[in-house]
C-alpha cells in the first residue's frame, strides 16, 4: 500500500470527533458498506459517496494536510459522521492506490490548496495606527484602576486575617472578579474567583489562599511597574492579565508531535476550551495550542494524539514561550513512529522550576516522564521512577486534575512495568495525559 | 535542601500571621504590613514551586502475572476500543434506528470469537472491559476471559472491580488451588458467600464427587437460601454421584431446598427417586387411560411433589403433571407395549379429553429435565403442521426450550421450516435458541419471509424484533445476496405510508451490519 502516506489508527481519526454521538455514528459508517467511489490522492486527501437514507449518495472530502473537510450532508457537525467514516475506513483497510480526484472533489481540494499557498502577511486594511494607541491607553488605564482597586481588597484581606474567609462565603469575591471584568483584565477576573473558591477546599487551604493572593499580588505589582520589565516578562504579565498579546512572535518550522489533546468545559458550561500539547521533534520545543468552542459546540480545531505535522508554529511572546498558533502545514500528518525520549521526575520538576523563571504564575510545564511505574493508592496515585525512589504524586482533585478512568488506564498499561508518559508537571504534582506501552509506539491517550 | 526546610519555617510563620490579620499583630510578626506580608509570602510561593523536590515512592504494585495469550491484531483491538466505547450509548428503544449498525450488540460477538482465537485484551483496554463486565452481567464470563491475569491484578486494587476476583473466571483469582485442601478447606470456611460459590465451582470441576462432600461438611450451618444456591449450583455435572447428597436434601427443613433437590434427583433417571415417580406415575397413566393420583401422600411430598396447586388448577391434575415430569421417559416403553415416543404421543388419550393436555404439557417439561432428544423431537412434531394442532404443546416458550435439546443443524432445519410454513411473526422465540451464525437453510427462511412481509405491505415495525436477531445472527456471508432487498420501492397501495422506505432503511441496516460483522470478523483472524 503505497496510499496517502501511512495511515492514521482508528482513534486519531475518532479524536477529531465533535463530540460522542457523532464518534458512533462514525463508527457505523466505518465499514465498506455504504461507500461507493472512495479514493485518494499522494498529496494527502480522501474521498468517496456515501449512500444516505435519500436518493442522492453524499460527497465526502477529506484533506488530510488540515485536516479539513467538506461534505454535502445536511449536518452542522464538523467534520459530520460521513467524513468520519470515511477517515475511519481509510484508516482500517486505506482507499486503494492514489488517483485523480472526481470532479466536485477536486474543485474544493484545489481551492484549499490555492488559499494555503497565499502570503499569511498583509491581512487586512492598514489599521489606523493612531486610534489603535489611544485605545490601547484607554484600556491600560482601566486595567490600572482595576489592579490598584484589587492591590487594596488583598491589603484588607491580609489585615483581616485569612481566618475569617471560611464564613465570609464566595459572594465578595465573585463582586471583585465582576469588577475586574468591568476593568477589562479577564486574567485577574479569573484568579480572583479561583481565589474565592480556596476556603471551602479543605484542609490546608489557608496556605494555599496566601500562596494565591501573593501570587496575585505579584502580578498586580508586575503590571504596575511593567514598564521596567524585561519585554518577555512584560508580555508574559501583560497577557496573564488578560490582553491579547500584541505583536507577532517567533516562528518555528519543525515537524510537531501532538502529545495531548483534551478539553475543559468552564464552570458556567459556557467555554469548552481544548488544549493541545505539541513538541517539535528536532528542536525539542514544546508548544501549546489553545481553541475555544461556544455553548454546545465543540472547539473546530482538532489534532489527534500520536501524529506528526510539519508545519510552522508562531510563539506568541511571553508566557514562557509555550502558547503557539498553528501557521503554514507543509504536508499531511503522519504517525510518529517512535516513543518520545522521557525524563526522571527529579529532571521534570527541575524543568518546572526553571520555566518559572519566565512565567512565575506558571501552573504546569509539558513533560515526558519516564520511564515510569504508576501507583495506584487510595489516598493519591504516584509515578515513580524506575530506578530509585523518587516519584511524583497525582493531583486527584482540583485544578488539573483528570478523571480516574484515565488513571486506571494507565495502570493497566503498565501492569506494574515501566511505562513512559506525558503530562502537565506543577507545584501541585504530575497529570497524566498520555502514555506509551513498553512494546508499542502507538500512544493511548488517557481518558 | 537545608535552605528550603529553613525557608517553609518561616512560611509557616507568614501562614500564621496570614490568618490572625496584620492589624491585630502590630510591631510584631515576620512581615510588619498587609503589603510586605504578600511580597514576602509571593517570594515564597514562587520560591517553593521552583525549588520543588519529588517525593519518596510509596510501595509499588507487584507486577502482573504475564498473560501468555497474544494481543489481537490491531485493527482487532481499535474495533474493540469502538465497541467498548458505544456500549454506554442510550439505546433509542421503539425510535426509528436509521441505517447504520447498533455497535453494543455486537460486543458479545467480538468477545466470542477473540475467546475461539485466544487472544488477551489490549492492557489499555482492560478497565473499560472490566466496567462493562461490572455493567452487564451476561457479558461478564467472556470479558473476564478475555481481561485475564491483567484484569485480575487490576481488580485487586480498584473496589468498583471486586466482582472480578467471585467470578472465578480466568481462574487465577484469588480462589486457591482446588487440590490445595487446606486452602480450599480455609476459603470454604472463612469466604463470602460468592467467593465459596465460585469455589465450590471450581472444585466441581475438577471433580464432581468433590463438591457434595464439601457441601457436607457445613450443610446443617448453611441459612436457608444459601443452600438452595449451593444445590443449584450441582446442576453443573450432574451425575447418579450426587444421588446420596440430594437424596438426603429431600428431607431438608426448606421447601425450596427439599423441590430444587427433588428435581435434580429426576434428572437422574436412574436415582431412586426417579424410580418411585416412575412407579406413580405407571400407576396413573397407561394405554389404557388416565387416572390421575387420588391423594399427595408423606411419600410424594417427600420427594418434592407440591400439593396445593396454584389458583385455577385442580389438584388432581396439579399432582399427576408433577408426577410424570419427575419420571423417566424412559418408563413409558414398555408401559405403551414396545412404542417410541412418536407413536406414544400420538395415542388418543383414553378416558375422555381433558388429560391430554396435562400428560403432553408434563412430557414436555420431563423431556427438557432430562434433555431427551428424541422425546422432544416427537413432541414438537412435524414443523410445517398447525401450532396449534402440534402434539406437545402450543406455547412457543415451550417449543424454543424442546427445540434446544435436539442437535443444531436439525434444530437450525426445524426452525427453518417453521417459519417457510407459518411465517415470521411467531418465529422469534424459536429464533433465540438457534446456533449463530444461522445455517444457511435457516438464514435463506428468514429473508425470504422478511421479503414477503415487505410485499404483504406488513407493518414493518411489527417485525423490529426478527430484524434485530436477523443483524446478529445471519451468516456475513449472505450480505451480498440481501442487496437487491435495500432499495427503497413506492409503497404499496395498501400498505403503511412510508413502510416501503423503512423496510429499504432496515434492509440497509441489515446489509450494513453483516458487512461489519464480516469485517469485524476478518480483523480478528491472525495475520
Amino acid at each position: 500500500m503505497t496510499d496517502q502516506g501511512d495511515r492514521w489508527t482508528a482513534e486519531q481519526v475518532l479524536d477529531l470527533a465533535p463530540d460522542d454521538a457523532s464518534r458512533k455514528a462514525g463508527g457505523r459508517l466505518g465499514g465498506a458498506g455504504p461507500w461507493l467511489q472512495i479514493g485518494g490522492s499522494a498529496s494527502g486527501s480522501v474521498w468517496g459517496l456515501c449512500k444516505g437514507s435519500g436518493s442522492n449518495p453524499y460527497r465526502t472530502v477529506v484533506d488530510l494536510t488540515g485536516p479539513a473537510y467538506k461534505c454535502s450532508c445536511p449536518s452542522r457537525k464538523f467534520p459530520c459522521k460521513h467524513a468520519l467514516g470515511l477517515l475511519l475506513l481509510w484508516s482500517a483497510e486505506g482507499v486503494g492506490e492514489p488517483g485523480e480526484a472526481p470532479e466536485w472533489a477536486a474543485q474544493w481540494l484545489a481551492d484549499r490548496a490555492a488559499k494555503a499557498a497565499r502570503p499569511v502577511a498583509g491581512r487586512g486594511a492598514p489599521v489606523d495606527e493612531e486610534a489603535a494607541r489611544k485605545r490601547a491607553e484607554r484600556r491600560a488605564a482601566r486595567i490600572g484602576a482595576g489592579v490598584t482597586e484589587l492591590e487594596q481588597r488583598l491589603a484588607d484581606l491580609l489585615r483581616g486575617g485569612l481566618a475569617g474567609q471560611e464564613q465570609a462565603g464566595y459572594a465578595g469575591w465573585e463582586e471583585t472578579a465582576a469588577r475586574m471584568v468591568d476593568a477589562q483584565a479577564p486574567g485577574l477576573a479569573a484568579r480572583v474567583r479561583e481565589l474565592g473558591t480556596i476556603p471551602s477546599c479543605g484542609p490546608g487551604w489557608p496556605a494555599r489562599m496566601l500562596e494565591e493572593a501573593a501570587l496575585l499580588h505579584l502580578l498586580d505589582r508586575g503590571w504596575l511597574g511593567v514598564a521596567g520589565l524585561p519585554e518577555e516578562l512584560a508580555a508574559t504579565v501583560r497577557s496573564r492579565v488578560g490582553l491579547p498579546a500584541s505583536g507577532e512572535g517567533e516562528a518555528v518550522r519543525d515537524r510537531w508531535l501532538v502529545l495531548a489533546q483534551y478539553d475543559t468545559v468552564s464552570p458556567d458550561g459556557r467555554l469548552t476550551t481544548r488544549r493541545i500539547w505539541l513538541r517539535g521533534l528536532a528542536g525539542g520545543r514544546p508548544a501549546l495550542v489553545l481553541d475555544f468552542g461556544p455553548p454546545g459546540r465543540p472547539p473546530g480545531l482538532a489534532m489527534p494524539v500520536g501524529l506528526v505535522l510539519e508545519a510552522e508554529m508562531r510563539f506568541r511572546p511571553g508566557s514562557a514561550g509555550l502558547r503557539a498558533d498553528l501557521g503554514e502545514r507543509f504536508a499531511a500528518a503522519v504517525p510518529c513512529a517512535e516513543v518520545p525520549a522521557g525524563v526522571s521526575t527529579e529532571a521534570a520538576l527541575e524543568a518546572y522550576g526553571t520555566a518559572l523563571r519566565e512565567d512565575p504564575w506558571l501552573e504546569s510545564w509539558p513533560v515526558v516522564l519516564g520511564p515510569v511505574v504508576p501507583i495506584p493508592g487510595e489516598l493519591g496515585w504516584q509515578l515513580a521512577d524506575a530506578e530509585g525512589d523518587s516519584a511524583l504524586p497525582v493531583p486527584l482533585t482540583g485544578g488539573g486534575s483528570r478523571s480516574r478512568g484515565g488513571l486506571w488506564q494507565l495502570a493497566a498499561l503498565s501492569g506494574g512495568a515501566p511505562v513512559t508518559v506525558f503530562g502537565e508537571c506543577g507545584h501541585r504534582g504530575f497529570t497524566p495525559l498520555t502514555a506509551w506501552h513498553p512494546d508499542s509506539a502507538e500512544p493511548v491517550a488517557l481518558g | 535542601m537545608n535552605k528550603a526546610d529553613e525557608g517553609y519555617g518561616e512560611w509557616e510563620e507568614l501562614v500564621a500571621a496570614a490568618l490572625l490579620g496584620t492589624d491585630r499583630r502590630r510591631g510584631g510578626g515576620p512581615a510588619g504590613s498587609a503589603e510586605a506580608l504578600l511580597d514576602a509570602a509571593a517570594v515564597h510561593a514562587v520560591r517553593r514551586r521552583a525549588g520543588l523536590r519529588p517525593a519518596g515512592a510509596g510501595t509499588r504494585p507487584e507486577p502482573a502475572p504475564r498473560d501468555p495469550r497474544p494481543a489481537p491484531p490491531k485493527a482487532a483491538g481499535h474495533r474493540l476500543a469502538q465497541l467498548l466505547a458505544g456500549r454506554s450509548g442510550a439505546v433509542n428503544g421503539g425510535g426509528r434506528r436509521g441505517t447504520a449498525p447498533d455497535l453494543t450488540e455486537l460486543l458479545p460477538q467480538w468477545l466470542a470469537a477473540a475467546a475461539r482465537y485466544g487472544y488477551r485484551s489490549p492492557s489499555a483496554l482492560v478497565p473499560a472491559l472490566l466496567d462493562a463486565a461490572r455493567a452487564r452481567t451476561d457479558l461478564r464470563p467472556q470479558a473476564l476471559a478475555l481481561a485475564g491475569t491483567r484484569g485480575l491484578w487490576l481488580a485487586r486494587m480498584n473496589p468498583d472491580w471486586r466482582f472480578a476476583l467471585r467470578g472465578g473466571a480466568g481462574g487465577a483469582g484469588e480462589l486457591p488451588d482446588v487440590t490445595d485442601r487446606a486452602g480450599v478447606e480455609r476459603l470454604w470456611q472463612e469466604g463470602l458467600f460468592a467467593e465459596r460459590v465460585a469455589l465450590l465451582g471450581a472444585v466441581r470441576a475438577h471433580e464432581a464427587a468433590a463438591a457434595p462432600r464439601l457441601l457436607m461438611t457445613t450443610w446443617a450451618t448453611e441459612r436457608a437460601e444459601d443452600r438452595l444456591m449451593f444445590l443449584d449450583s450441582l446442576r453443573a455435572g450432574l451425575s447418579d454421584g450426587d444421588e446420596p447428597f440430594l437424596e438426603a436434601a429431600l428431607g431438608d427443613r426448606s421447601r425450596n431446598v427439599r423441590a430444587t433437590a427433588a428435581e435434580l434427583l429426576s434428572a437422574l433417571p436412574s436415582s431412586a427417586l426417579a424410580g418411585r415417580m416412575a412407579e406413580r406415575a405407571l400407576a396413573c397413566v397407561g394405554p389404557e387411560g388416565v387416572t390421575p393420583p387420588a391423594e399427595c401422600d408423606g411419600g410424594m411430598l417427600r420427594d418434592g411433589v407440591v400439593k396445593r396447586p396454584p389458583a385455577g388448577r385442580g389438584e388432581r391434575a396439579w399432582w399427576l403433571g408433577q408426577l410424570v415430569e419427575a419420571a423417566p421417559l424412559s418408563c413409558w416403553r414398555e408401559r405403551f407395549g414396545g412404542l417410541g415416543p412418536a407413536e406414544i404421543v400420538a395415542l388418543p388419550v383414553a378416558s375422555g379429553d381433558g388429560w391430554t393436555e396435562e400428560l403432553h404439557a408434563a412430557w414436555c417439561r420431563a423431556a427438557v429435565r432430562q434433555r431427551d432428544a428424541p422425546w422432544s423431537r416427537a413432541l414438537l412434531g412435524p414443523a410445517s403442521a398447525p401450532p396449534a394442532a402440534g402434539p406437545g404443546t402450543a406455547s412457543l416458550a415451550e417449543r424454543a426450550k424442546l427445540l434446544e435439546t435436539l442437535p443444531d443443524a436439525e434444530r437450525a432445519q426445524w426452525v427453518a421450516e417453521f417459519i417457510a410454513a407459518h411465517g415470521l411473526s411467531e418465529a422469534f422465540q424459536l429464533l433465540g435458541v438457534c446456533v449463530v451464525p444461522w445455517a444457511g437453510a435457516l438464514g435463506r427462511a428468514v429473508v425470504d419471509a422478511l421479503d414477503t412481509a415487505r410485499d404483504a405491505g406488513s407493518y414493518p415495525w411489527s417485525f423490529s424484533g426478527v430484524m434485530g436477531l436477523a443483524e446478529r445472527c445471519l451468516d456475513p456471508a449472505e450480505a451480498g445476496r440481501l442487496e437487491a432487498l435495500t432499495t427503497a420501492a413506492e409503497d404499496l397501495p395498501d400498505a403503511v405510508p412510508g413502510a416501503a422506505a423503512y423496510w429499504a432503511e432496515a434492509f440497509q441496516r441489515l446489509v450494513a451490519t453483516l458487512r461489519l460483522r464480516a469485517a469485524m470478523l476478518a480483523e480478528l483472524t491472525p495475520a
